[in-house]
């Protein structure tokens, strides 16, 4: 009964994620929740365990990345490991699976809510039904996409339980990648951008690269904070991309080129300054 | 990509909103021929993607921010209490 008192309105999560016509539930213990919260696993897309094997993370030093397997794939055997570990206890297995993922948990929990405590509140009761999940993990996906499914299905939830809620933004469709006036009128470069190939590499990846790609990412708006969060950041695949946020192929690409494009264009000045 | 059904090269503004997709892989291999083809021949262009690989290669490396250490112990109470129950 400890995890009921820990965070306030667990009880509503549960209820959440009753089936429907279920009564709304308050308060309920840990346990009761927890037999409500093991459906959490089963709200996800089944993904096909014969379908082709998982890519691994995109390797962005290379000029084109392979291109992601259509399904995300089965869990890795450090997955069920893992799920082993913290089922036995092990403290430290689940402090390494809140370290790894609790900032994007956080970035992506933005895109639902509306202000950085309701985030919070949201990845908390997140971790609470990872808890209460992962005796039904099948491993029919990978544990961090099944964690950001948990995530969105209850952030949305709350989202539009808080009149806060942020709406979802446009695709963006009619967004430049770049500033239609740097090309002439028959779309050459007018300004062409600089090459990098003379800035040493610890220039290009600095801190204050880092910090300039952070904050241009959280001024994006929030799918498309989302899908580089997950892509780029955390060098997720595509098709893990697309699982857990429930995108299409198509509106993933059109979602992540906006965002790079933008982050790109707020680096251009510091990798301006850095060639010069 | 209807933009590359067009008979005439590819005009820089409109390389600029391929890039994502050749990366992705996405393109097919004529339309990735002809991305590539006009990258041979602009320097702007491929400095824009060795800008946008930059880019992508510092997302890469973001650390995890560090937990408020508040929020962690709340975590760790709660797995406790579960760890218990089970």
């Amino acid at each position: 009964m400890v995890a009921a008192g820990a965070f306030g309105d667990v009880g509503e999560l549960g209820a959440l994620e009753a089936p429907a016509g279920g009564e709304r539930r308050r308060q309920i213990g840990a346990v009761e929740v927890g037999g409500l919260w093991a459906h959490a696993g089963h709200q996800r897309p089944v993904c096909n365990a014969s379908a082709a094997p998982e890519t691994g993370h995109c390797e962005m030093l290379l000029l084109v990345p392979p291109p992601d397997a259509d399904t995300p794939g089965a869990a890795p055997p450090d997955d069920l490991r893992t799920v082993a570990a913290i089922l036995a206890g092990d403290e430290r297995a689940f402090e390494g699976l809140v370290d790894r993922y609790n900032a994007s948990l956080l970035r992506v929990a933005r895109g639902y809510v509306g202000t950085r405590s309701a985030a919070e509140e949201a990845v908390a009761d997140t971790w609470l039904g990872v808890l209460r999940g992962l005796p039904s993990f099948e491993g029919r996906s990978s544990l961090r996409t099944w964690i950001f499914r948990i995530l969105v299905n209850q952030a949305i939830t709350r989202g539009v339980r808080e009149s806060r809620s942020v709406p979802f933004s446009s695709l963006g469709d009619d967004e430049a990648a770049v500033d239609p006036e740097r090309f002439l009128p028959n779309g050459a470069w007018g300004s062409p951008p600089r090459p990098v190939d003379g800035i040493p590499e610890d220039v290009l990846l600095s801190a204050e690269a880092r910090a300039l790609v952070l904050a241009a990412i959280a001024e994006l708006p929030a799918q498309q904070r989302q899908v580089i969060t997950l892509r780029d950041v955390e060098g997720w695949s595509s098709a893990e991309v697309r699982e857990a946020l429930d995108l299409s192929g198509g509106n993933q690409r059109v979602l992540l080129h906006r965002a790079r494009s933008k982050v790109r264009a707020q680096l251009e000045s510091y990798l301006d300054e850095a060639a010069a | 990509m209807k933009l590359l059904r067009r008979r005439h090269g590819l005009a820089c503004r409109e390389v600029v909103e391929l890039v994502t997709d050749y990366l992705e892989g996405s393109l097919d291999d004529r339309d990735r021929d002809r991305f590539e083809r006009h990258l041979g021949g602009c320097d702007g262009c491929a400095a824009y993607l060795g800008q946008m690989q930059v880019t992508l290669r510092v997302a890469g490396r973001i650390e995890p921010e560090a937990i408020d250490p508040v929020f962690r112990e709340r975590l760790m109470t709660a797995f406790r209490g579960w760890a218990e129950e089970r």
